[in-house]
C-alpha cells in the first residue's frame, strides 16, 4: 500500500501547505510567506487548489449545470491534484525549491467528507500523495470567516456554500452550515494528520509572525538574508 | 486487501467476496443500495473482441421478452467524455490523471446511469465496467491496493463475461477494424520505437492482466474467436437461466 501522504519524502526541496476554510486568511498568509522566503534568497513555487488545466473544462461544466455529486467532485479535484502533483509540485522539490501550496490533500478530506463521501476512502484515494515538510492550519471561528467574506463583498460561489447539499436555499446559511461541518472534519485531521495549528483570528502581522516562525523550523537559515549558495 | 467491509461480505456461492448488486468496498455514504430489483450484466474483454455487437444483439433479445435495458459505455459520460478525449489528444496524461479521470467517468455514470436504472428495476448493460481500468492501471505499475480501493464505491455485477481471445487474433481485429492508436499501443509506457512492437507487448500484458483477474472478480470466460452467432447463444443461454432464477424468487414473475 502507498502510504506517501503519511511519511515523509526524502527530496530535497521543502514543501510547506497552508489549509483552513474560505474566509480564514490564509491565502493572505501564503503570499506574504512567499514574499518573505523570495527576498531571503529562496527559489518559491506556488500552487492552488483546483488549478490544473487538464480538469478544467470538465469542473466548469459540472459546476454550471450543478451536476456534479459528492463523488465525482471529490475524483475530480484527486485528479487536478495528481496533474498539479506530478507536473508542478514534486519537479521543484527535487530542484530543491520551495513549494508552497495554497490547500492540500486536507481539503478534500475535509470538505468531501463534510459531503458525505466515505472518510477512509478518501484518505485512500490520496494516499499517493507526498508528506508535506509542514501543514499549517489556519484556525478561525465561523462567524468570523462568514464575516470577512461578506465585509469583502465576495459572492459565495454554489459549491463553497454547500448549495449542492440542500441544507438551505439561503446561501450564507448554507455557507454556515457546510463549512460548520468542514471545520469539525478539520479538527479531526489537526491530530490525525499533524498539522500545525494557527490561531486566524489575530491581527494579520501577527499570523505572519507566528508562520514564518513556524516554517524557518524547516529551513537551514534562521536569518533573512543569509544565502547558502556561493555565486562563484 | 485492506479494506475489509464486514456490511457486505454476503458470499455468492462459488465466489468470494461481496454480494452481487453491493458495493465492492465501502458504500457511498449519501446513496445505499438495498436488494433492488435491477441486474448488472458486463461485458469486459480487449478491443476487437466484439461486445458493442453483442450487446446490440442483446439489448433486441431482452426487450423483445419484456425486459427494460439501459446501455453504459467506458467513457461515455456526459460530465467526462470531452475532457478524456481533450486529455487524450494532448498527451498530458500520466498513469495516475489517466486513471483518475476514468474513475470519474464511472463515478457520474454509476450514480447517473446505472444506480437509477438498479432502482428502476432495468438490466444494464455495461460496455466494460471497471476491470478495464483495472487491467490498463496493472499494465501501468500502478499499486493493485490503490486502484482497488478506489473502485470500492463499484457496484459487483451480476454476471461479468469475458470474451476472450488470444493475443494474435487480437493483434489481426484492430489493425484490420481502426488501427492503432497512441494509448491503445501503450506509446506512453515508451517500450520502444517501433509501435507495431509496442502494440504488442501492451496487448499481451493486458491479456494477462485481464486473465490475472478471472478468478478474483468470478469471470465467465468465452471464447470471443466463435461466430457472432455462435458467442451470442452462449450469451442468451447463460444470461436466460439467471434472469430464470432471479425471476423465480420475485413475485411480479411472467
Amino acid at each position: 500500500m502507498l502510504n506517501r501522504l503519511t511519511t515523509p519524502h526524502e527530496l530535497p526541496g521543502k514543501l510547506f501547505v497552508v489549509e483552513g476554510i474560505d474566509g480564514s486568511g490564509k491565502t493572505t498568509q501564503l503570499a506574504l510567506l512567499a514574499k518573505w522566503l523570495s527576498a531571503a534568497g529562496h527559489s518559491v513555487v506556488l500552487t492552488e487548489w483546483n488549478s490544473s488545466a487538464l480538469v478544467k473544462a470538465a469542473t466548469k461544466t459540472g459546476k454550471k449545470k450543478n451536476a456534479l455529486t459528492p463523488m465525482t467532485f471529490s475524483l475530480l479535484h484527486a485528479t487536478d491534484f495528481a496533474d498539479r502533483l506530478l507536473y508542478n509540485i514534486i519537479p521543484p522539490l527535487k530542484a530543491g525549491m520551495i513549494v508552497l501550496a495554497d490547500r492540500y490533500a486536507y481539503t478534500a478530506f475535509a470538505r468531501d467528507t463534510a459531503r458525505g463521501v466515505d472518510r477512509k476512502w478518501v484518505r485512500e484515494l490520496y494516499s499517493f500523495a507526498v508528506k508535506p515538510d509542514m501543514a499549517v492550519y489556519f484556525r478561525v471561528p465561523i462567524e468570523v470567516s462568514t464575516e470577512r467574506l461578506l465585509a469583502r463583498r465576495v459572492k459565495l460561489k454554489f459549491y463553497e456554500a454547500g448549495m449542492d447539499m440542500g441544507w438551505s436555499s439561503n446561501v450564507v446559511e448554507s455557507f454556515r452550515l457546510f463549512q460548520g461541518k468542514v471545520l469539525d472534519e478539520y479538527d479531526r485531521l489537526v491530530d490525525e494528520f499533524g498539522l500545525s495549528v494557527v490561531n486566524a483570528t489575530g491581527s494579520i502581522t501577527e499570523q505572519q509572525r507566528t508562520f514564518r516562525k513556524l516554517v524557518s523550523q524547516h529551513l537551514e537559515i534562521k536569518d533573512d538574508h543569509e544565502y547558502t549558495d556561493d555565486l562563484g | 486487501m485492506t479494506t475489509s467491509t464486514p456490511t457486505t461480505s454476503v458470499e455468492e456461492p462459488g465466489g468470494s467476496g461481496p454480494r452481487a448488486g453491493s458495493y465492492y468496498g465501502n458504500p457511498i455514504p449519501y446513496l445505499p443500495i438495498d436488494s433492488y430489483p435491477g441486474k448488472i450484466i458486463a461485458l469486459e474483454g480487449t478491443d476487437g473482441v466484439g461486445r458493442s455487437t453483442q450487446i446490440h444483439l442483446l439489448r433486441e433479445w431482452l426487450e423483445v421478452q419484456g425486459y427494460g435495458v439501459v446501455e453504459t459505455g467506458w467513457t461515455r459520460s456526459e460530465l467526462m467524455q470531452p475532457t478524456i478525449e481533450l486529455a487524450k489528444s494532448s498527451n498530458t496524461l500520466n498513469k495516475l490523471t489517466f486513471q483518475l479521470l476514468y474513475a470519474t467517468d464511472f463515478a457520474d455514470r454509476l450514480e447517473k446511469e446505472i444506480i437509477p436504472a438498479l432502482k428502476a428495476g432495468f438490466v444494464v448493460l455495461s460496455d466494460r465496467y471497471i476491470y478495464t481500468a483495472m487491467a490498463r492501471a496493472g499494465v501501468r505499475g500502478v499499486d493493485r491496493t490503490w486502484i482497488r480501493n478506489l473502485y470500492g464505491f463499484a457496484i459487483v455485477p451480476h454476471l461479468i463475461f469475458y470474451l476472450r481471445i488470444d493475443e494474435k487474433t487480437l493483434i489481426r481485429r484492430v489493425l484490420q477494424s481502426r488501427g492503432m492508436d497512441f494509448w491503445e499501443s501503450g506509446m506512453d509506457l515508451k517500450l520502444g520505437d517501433d509501435i507495431y512492437e509496442s502494440f504488442r507487448a501492451y496487448q499481451r500484458s493486458l491479456l494477462k492482466e485481464y486473465a490475472s483477474m478471472a478468478d478474483e472478480y468470478n469471470f465467465r470466460i468465452l471464447d470471443a474467436r466463435r461466430k457472432v452467432e455462435v458467442i451470442q447463444e452462449e450469451l442468451r443461454r447463460q444470461i436466460s437461466a439467471f434472469l430464470a432464477e432471479s425471476d423465480a424468487g420475485s413475485p411480479a414473475a411472467t
